[in-house]
Protein backbone atom coordinates (compact mmCIF):
# COMPACT_ATOMS: atom_id res chain seq x y z
CA UNK A 1 0.00 0.00 0.00
CA UNK A 2 2.94 2.30 0.48
CA UNK A 3 3.46 3.43 -3.15
CA UNK A 4 -0.27 4.10 -3.46
CA UNK A 5 -0.15 6.40 -0.42
CA UNK A 6 2.82 8.30 -1.87
CA UNK A 7 1.05 8.64 -5.22
CA UNK A 8 -2.12 9.82 -3.52
CA UNK A 9 -0.28 12.55 -1.61
CA UNK A 10 1.66 13.69 -4.69
CA UNK A 11 -1.47 13.82 -6.84
CA UNK A 12 -3.54 15.62 -4.22
CA UNK A 13 -0.81 18.15 -3.47
CA UNK A 14 -0.49 19.10 -7.15
CA UNK A 15 -4.29 19.05 -7.54
CA UNK A 16 -4.83 21.46 -4.66
CA UNK A 17 -1.99 23.72 -5.80
CA UNK A 18 -3.41 23.83 -9.35
CA UNK A 19 -6.91 24.53 -8.04
CA UNK A 20 -5.54 27.35 -5.90
CA UNK A 21 -3.77 28.84 -8.91
CA UNK A 22 -6.95 28.57 -11.01
CA UNK A 23 -8.79 30.91 -8.67
CA UNK A 24 -5.92 33.34 -8.06
CA UNK A 25 -4.04 33.90 -11.34
CA UNK A 26 -4.86 37.12 -13.17
CA UNK A 27 -4.69 35.75 -16.71
CA UNK A 28 -7.68 33.54 -17.68
CA UNK A 29 -5.48 31.59 -20.13
CA UNK A 30 -3.20 30.56 -17.26
CA UNK A 31 -6.26 29.71 -15.18
CA UNK A 32 -7.53 27.40 -17.94
CA UNK A 33 -4.13 25.71 -18.21
CA UNK A 34 -3.98 25.18 -14.44
CA UNK A 35 -7.48 23.71 -14.64
CA UNK A 36 -6.13 21.25 -17.23
CA UNK A 37 -3.35 20.33 -14.79
CA UNK A 38 -5.83 19.76 -11.98
CA UNK A 39 -7.96 17.53 -14.23
CA UNK A 40 -4.90 15.44 -15.01
CA UNK A 41 -4.16 15.01 -11.29
CA UNK A 42 -7.79 14.11 -10.57
CA UNK A 43 -7.57 11.53 -13.33
CA UNK A 44 -4.54 10.03 -11.60
CA UNK A 45 -6.40 9.88 -8.29
CA UNK A 46 -9.36 8.15 -9.94
CA UNK A 47 -6.93 5.65 -11.38
CA UNK A 48 -5.83 4.92 -7.80
CA UNK A 49 -9.49 4.32 -6.99
CA UNK A 50 -9.65 1.71 -9.76
CA UNK A 51 -12.09 3.72 -11.86
CA UNK A 52 -10.08 3.39 -15.06
CA UNK A 53 -12.83 4.15 -17.54
CA UNK A 54 -13.87 7.39 -15.83
CA UNK A 55 -10.26 8.38 -15.39
CA UNK A 56 -9.59 8.11 -19.13
CA UNK A 57 -12.95 9.75 -19.89
CA UNK A 58 -12.00 12.68 -17.71
CA UNK A 59 -8.84 13.23 -19.73
CA UNK A 60 -10.52 12.71 -23.11
CA UNK A 61 -13.71 14.67 -22.50
CA UNK A 62 -12.51 17.38 -20.16
CA UNK A 63 -8.94 18.02 -21.19
CA UNK A 64 -9.58 17.15 -24.83
CA UNK A 65 -12.88 18.90 -25.43
CA UNK A 66 -14.18 21.14 -22.67
CA UNK A 67 -10.92 22.81 -21.74
CA UNK A 68 -10.00 23.35 -25.40
CA UNK A 69 -13.38 25.06 -25.77
CA UNK A 70 -12.58 27.17 -22.70
CA UNK A 71 -9.18 28.15 -24.08
CA UNK A 72 -10.73 28.94 -27.45
CA UNK A 73 -13.31 31.26 -25.90
CA UNK A 74 -10.80 32.89 -23.55
CA UNK A 75 -8.44 33.63 -26.43
CA UNK A 76 -11.24 34.78 -28.73
CA UNK A 77 -12.66 37.33 -26.32
CA UNK A 78 -10.59 40.45 -26.04
CA UNK A 79 -11.14 41.01 -22.35
CA UNK A 80 -9.91 44.01 -20.43
CA UNK A 81 -8.09 42.22 -17.61
CA UNK A 82 -7.25 45.28 -15.53
CA UNK A 83 -10.84 46.28 -14.85
CA UNK A 84 -11.78 42.70 -14.02
CA UNK A 85 -8.89 42.47 -11.61
CA UNK A 86 -9.83 45.62 -9.72
CA UNK A 87 -10.98 44.96 -6.17
CA UNK A 88 -9.82 41.35 -6.31
CA UNK A 89 -8.50 41.24 -2.75
CA UNK A 90 -11.25 43.46 -1.35
CA UNK A 91 -13.54 40.59 -0.41
CA UNK A 92 -10.73 38.14 0.28
CA UNK A 93 -11.59 37.95 3.98
CA UNK A 94 -15.22 37.13 3.25
CA UNK A 95 -14.19 34.55 0.67
CA UNK A 96 -11.61 32.91 2.95
CA UNK A 97 -14.05 32.80 5.87
CA UNK A 98 -16.78 31.25 3.72
CA UNK A 99 -14.36 28.72 2.25
CA UNK A 100 -13.14 27.71 5.71
CA UNK A 101 -16.73 27.40 6.96
CA UNK A 102 -17.68 25.20 4.00
CA UNK A 103 -14.61 23.01 4.51
CA UNK A 104 -15.29 22.65 8.26
CA UNK A 105 -18.95 21.81 7.67
CA UNK A 106 -18.10 19.19 5.09
CA UNK A 107 -15.41 17.69 7.31
CA UNK A 108 -17.77 17.60 10.31
CA UNK A 109 -20.46 15.83 8.31
CA UNK A 110 -17.97 13.36 6.84
CA UNK A 111 -16.29 12.61 10.17
CA UNK A 112 -19.60 12.16 11.95
CA UNK A 113 -21.48 10.26 9.31
CA UNK A 114 -19.15 7.61 7.98
CA UNK A 115 -16.72 5.06 9.27
CA UNK A 116 -13.84 6.64 7.43
CA UNK A 117 -11.05 4.25 8.26
CA UNK A 118 -12.78 1.19 6.92
CA UNK A 119 -10.93 -0.71 4.22
CA UNK A 120 -12.54 -1.29 0.86
CA UNK A 121 -15.19 -3.97 0.84
CA UNK A 122 -14.21 -7.29 -0.58
CA UNK A 123 -15.22 -7.34 -4.19
CA UNK A 124 -18.40 -9.27 -4.79
CA UNK A 125 -20.97 -9.83 -7.49
CA UNK A 126 -20.19 -9.04 -11.11
CA UNK A 127 -17.65 -6.34 -10.20
CA UNK A 128 -15.29 -9.00 -8.87
CA UNK A 129 -15.00 -10.91 -12.13
CA UNK A 130 -15.17 -8.28 -14.87
CA UNK A 131 -12.98 -5.25 -15.48
CA UNK A 132 -14.14 -1.79 -14.51
CA UNK A 133 -15.09 -0.70 -18.02
CA UNK A 134 -17.15 -3.82 -18.60
CA UNK A 135 -18.90 -3.50 -15.24
CA UNK A 136 -19.77 0.12 -16.01
CA UNK A 137 -21.02 -0.84 -19.45
CA UNK A 138 -23.23 -3.60 -18.07
CA UNK A 139 -24.73 -1.20 -15.54
CA UNK A 140 -25.23 1.56 -18.15
CA UNK A 141 -26.88 -0.57 -20.81
CA UNK A 142 -29.16 -2.62 -18.57
CA UNK A 143 -30.19 -0.84 -15.42
CA UNK A 144 -29.51 2.73 -16.55
CA UNK A 145 -30.55 2.53 -20.18
CA UNK A 146 -33.29 5.15 -19.89
CA UNK A 147 -31.06 7.72 -18.10
CA UNK A 148 -28.38 7.02 -20.70
CA UNK A 149 -30.76 7.97 -23.51
CA UNK A 150 -31.80 11.06 -21.58
CA UNK A 151 -28.13 12.01 -21.34
CA UNK A 152 -27.83 11.60 -25.10
CA UNK A 153 -30.81 13.93 -25.59
CA UNK A 154 -29.22 16.46 -23.24
CA UNK A 155 -26.06 16.42 -25.33
CA UNK A 156 -28.11 16.90 -28.50
CA UNK A 157 -29.89 19.86 -26.92
CA UNK A 158 -26.52 21.31 -25.93
CA UNK A 159 -25.20 20.97 -29.48
CA UNK A 160 -28.23 22.65 -31.02
CA UNK A 161 -28.32 25.38 -28.37
CA UNK A 162 -24.63 26.21 -28.72
CA UNK A 163 -24.85 26.41 -32.51
CA UNK A 164 -28.12 28.37 -32.52
CA UNK A 165 -26.80 30.86 -29.99
CA UNK A 166 -23.55 31.63 -31.75
CA UNK A 167 -24.77 31.42 -35.35
CA UNK A 168 -24.40 34.77 -37.06
CA UNK A 169 -25.63 35.64 -40.54
CA UNK A 170 -23.01 37.57 -42.42
CA UNK A 171 -24.32 40.69 -44.09
CA UNK A 172 -21.48 41.17 -46.55
CA UNK A 173 -21.62 37.75 -48.17
CA UNK A 174 -23.54 37.31 -51.42
CA UNK A 175 -25.37 34.06 -52.08
CA UNK A 176 -27.99 32.66 -54.47
CA UNK A 177 -31.51 31.69 -53.46
CA UNK A 178 -32.48 28.86 -55.87
CA UNK A 179 -36.18 28.87 -54.99
CA UNK A 180 -36.42 32.55 -55.77
CA UNK A 181 -34.57 32.00 -59.03
CA UNK A 182 -37.06 29.32 -60.08
CA UNK A 183 -40.14 31.33 -59.14
CA UNK A 184 -39.11 34.37 -61.18
CA UNK A 185 -41.70 35.82 -63.66
CA UNK A 186 -41.04 37.72 -66.90
CA UNK A 187 -42.47 40.92 -65.47
CA UNK A 188 -39.88 40.79 -62.72
CA UNK A 189 -37.11 41.02 -65.26
CA UNK A 190 -38.41 43.39 -68.00
CA UNK A 191 -40.32 46.56 -67.27
CA UNK A 192 -42.03 48.36 -70.17
CA UNK A 193 -42.34 52.06 -69.57
CA UNK A 194 -44.45 54.36 -71.72
CA UNK A 195 -43.09 57.85 -72.07
CA UNK A 196 -43.23 60.78 -74.46
CA UNK A 197 -40.40 61.29 -76.76
CA UNK A 198 -38.26 64.09 -75.59
CA UNK A 199 -36.85 66.58 -78.08
CA UNK A 200 -33.52 67.86 -76.90
CA UNK A 201 -33.03 71.60 -76.95
CA UNK A 202 -30.80 72.56 -79.81
CA UNK A 203 -28.07 74.91 -78.85
CA UNK A 204 -26.59 76.99 -81.57
CA UNK A 205 -22.87 76.70 -81.30
CA UNK A 206 -22.27 80.07 -82.94
CA UNK A 207 -24.81 82.08 -80.91
CA UNK A 208 -24.09 80.57 -77.54
CA UNK A 209 -20.81 82.34 -76.83
CA UNK A 210 -22.36 85.65 -78.02
CA UNK A 211 -25.18 85.36 -75.54
CA UNK A 212 -22.69 85.00 -72.79
CA UNK A 213 -20.72 87.99 -73.88
CA UNK A 214 -23.83 90.23 -73.89
CA UNK A 215 -24.43 89.64 -70.20
CA UNK B 1 -0.01 3.53 5.90
CA UNK B 2 -3.36 2.96 4.21
CA UNK B 3 -5.25 5.56 2.29
CA UNK B 4 -8.79 5.44 3.61
CA UNK B 5 -12.11 6.81 2.47
CA UNK B 6 -11.59 9.77 4.77
CA UNK B 7 -8.54 10.92 2.81
CA UNK B 8 -10.47 11.11 -0.45
CA UNK B 9 -13.49 12.78 1.15
CA UNK B 10 -11.25 15.38 2.79
CA UNK B 11 -9.57 16.06 -0.55
CA UNK B 12 -13.00 16.56 -2.12
CA UNK B 13 -14.06 18.87 0.70
CA UNK B 14 -10.94 21.03 0.39
CA UNK B 15 -11.36 21.21 -3.38
CA UNK B 16 -15.01 22.23 -3.02
CA UNK B 17 -14.14 24.90 -0.44
CA UNK B 18 -11.39 26.24 -2.71
CA UNK B 19 -13.80 26.62 -5.59
CA UNK B 20 -16.40 28.37 -3.38
CA UNK B 21 -13.64 30.78 -2.38
CA UNK B 22 -12.78 31.19 -6.06
CA UNK B 23 -16.32 32.23 -6.94
CA UNK B 24 -16.23 34.91 -4.27
CA UNK B 25 -12.77 36.15 -5.24
CA UNK B 26 -13.47 36.39 -8.98
CA UNK B 27 -16.88 37.99 -8.69
CA UNK B 28 -16.35 40.10 -11.81
CA UNK B 29 -14.93 37.56 -14.22
CA UNK B 30 -17.51 35.16 -15.64
CA UNK B 31 -14.90 32.91 -17.25
CA UNK B 32 -13.15 32.16 -13.97
CA UNK B 33 -16.54 31.64 -12.27
CA UNK B 34 -17.33 28.97 -14.88
CA UNK B 35 -13.95 27.36 -14.20
CA UNK B 36 -14.65 27.36 -10.46
CA UNK B 37 -17.96 25.61 -11.15
CA UNK B 38 -16.06 22.96 -13.12
CA UNK B 39 -13.77 22.50 -10.10
CA UNK B 40 -16.81 22.09 -7.83
CA UNK B 41 -18.17 19.37 -10.11
CA UNK B 42 -14.77 17.70 -10.02
CA UNK B 43 -14.83 17.68 -6.20
CA UNK B 44 -18.30 16.14 -6.18
CA UNK B 45 -17.22 13.52 -8.72
CA UNK B 46 -14.22 12.73 -6.52
CA UNK B 47 -16.57 11.92 -3.63
CA UNK B 48 -18.74 9.76 -5.89
CA UNK B 49 -15.79 7.74 -7.18
CA UNK B 50 -14.35 7.32 -3.67
CA UNK B 51 -17.66 6.05 -2.30
CA UNK B 52 -18.08 3.81 -5.32
CA UNK B 53 -14.69 2.24 -4.62
CA UNK B 54 -15.01 1.86 -0.86
CA UNK B 55 -18.64 0.69 -0.82
CA UNK B 56 -18.01 -1.51 -3.85
CA UNK B 57 -20.97 -0.18 -5.81
CA UNK B 58 -20.69 0.58 -9.52
CA UNK B 59 -23.70 2.93 -9.43
CA UNK B 60 -21.52 5.72 -8.04
CA UNK B 61 -19.43 5.62 -11.21
CA UNK B 62 -22.56 5.57 -13.36
CA UNK B 63 -23.63 8.76 -11.62
CA UNK B 64 -20.23 10.35 -12.29
CA UNK B 65 -20.74 9.47 -15.95
CA UNK B 66 -24.01 11.41 -16.05
CA UNK B 67 -22.51 14.33 -14.13
CA UNK B 68 -19.72 14.54 -16.73
CA UNK B 69 -22.35 14.60 -19.49
CA UNK B 70 -24.36 17.38 -17.90
CA UNK B 71 -21.22 19.35 -17.06
CA UNK B 72 -20.05 19.20 -20.67
CA UNK B 73 -23.45 20.41 -21.87
CA UNK B 74 -23.47 23.14 -19.25
CA UNK B 75 -20.06 24.50 -20.16
CA UNK B 76 -20.83 24.39 -23.91
CA UNK B 77 -24.03 26.40 -23.51
CA UNK B 78 -22.46 28.67 -20.89
CA UNK B 79 -19.56 29.54 -23.17
CA UNK B 80 -21.95 30.09 -26.10
CA UNK B 81 -23.94 32.54 -23.98
CA UNK B 82 -20.68 34.19 -22.94
CA UNK B 83 -19.61 34.67 -26.57
CA UNK B 84 -23.03 36.11 -27.42
CA UNK B 85 -22.85 38.42 -24.41
CA UNK B 86 -19.41 39.67 -25.37
CA UNK B 87 -20.55 40.24 -28.95
CA UNK B 88 -23.48 42.38 -27.85
CA UNK B 89 -22.04 44.25 -24.88
CA UNK B 90 -18.26 43.95 -25.48
CA UNK B 91 -17.72 43.26 -21.80
CA UNK B 92 -17.92 40.30 -19.45
CA UNK B 93 -17.87 42.49 -16.36
CA UNK B 94 -20.56 41.05 -14.09
CA UNK B 95 -21.41 44.42 -12.56
CA UNK B 96 -22.21 45.96 -15.94
CA UNK B 97 -24.72 43.29 -16.92
CA UNK B 98 -27.72 45.06 -15.44
CA UNK B 99 -30.02 45.44 -18.44
CA UNK B 100 -32.91 43.78 -16.63
CA UNK B 101 -32.60 46.15 -13.70
CA UNK B 102 -34.69 48.80 -15.46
Amino acid sequence: MYPQAVLFYVFSAILLFAAFRVITVSNPVHAALFLVLSFFQASGIWMLLEAEFLSITLVLVYVGAVMVLFLFVVMMLDVDLESLRKGFWRNFHLAATLGAVVALELTAVLMGGFRLSQPAHALGGTAATVPNTQALGIALYTEFLYPLELAAVILLVAIIAAIALTLRKRKDSKFQDPSEQIRVQPQDRVRLVKMKSVVPEIVDPVKAPLVEEKK
Amino acid sequence: MNITLGHYLTLGAILFALSVTGIFLNRKNIIVILMAIELMLLAVNMNFVAFSHYLNDIQGQVFVFFILTVAAAESAIGLAILVLLFRNRSTIHVDELNTLKG
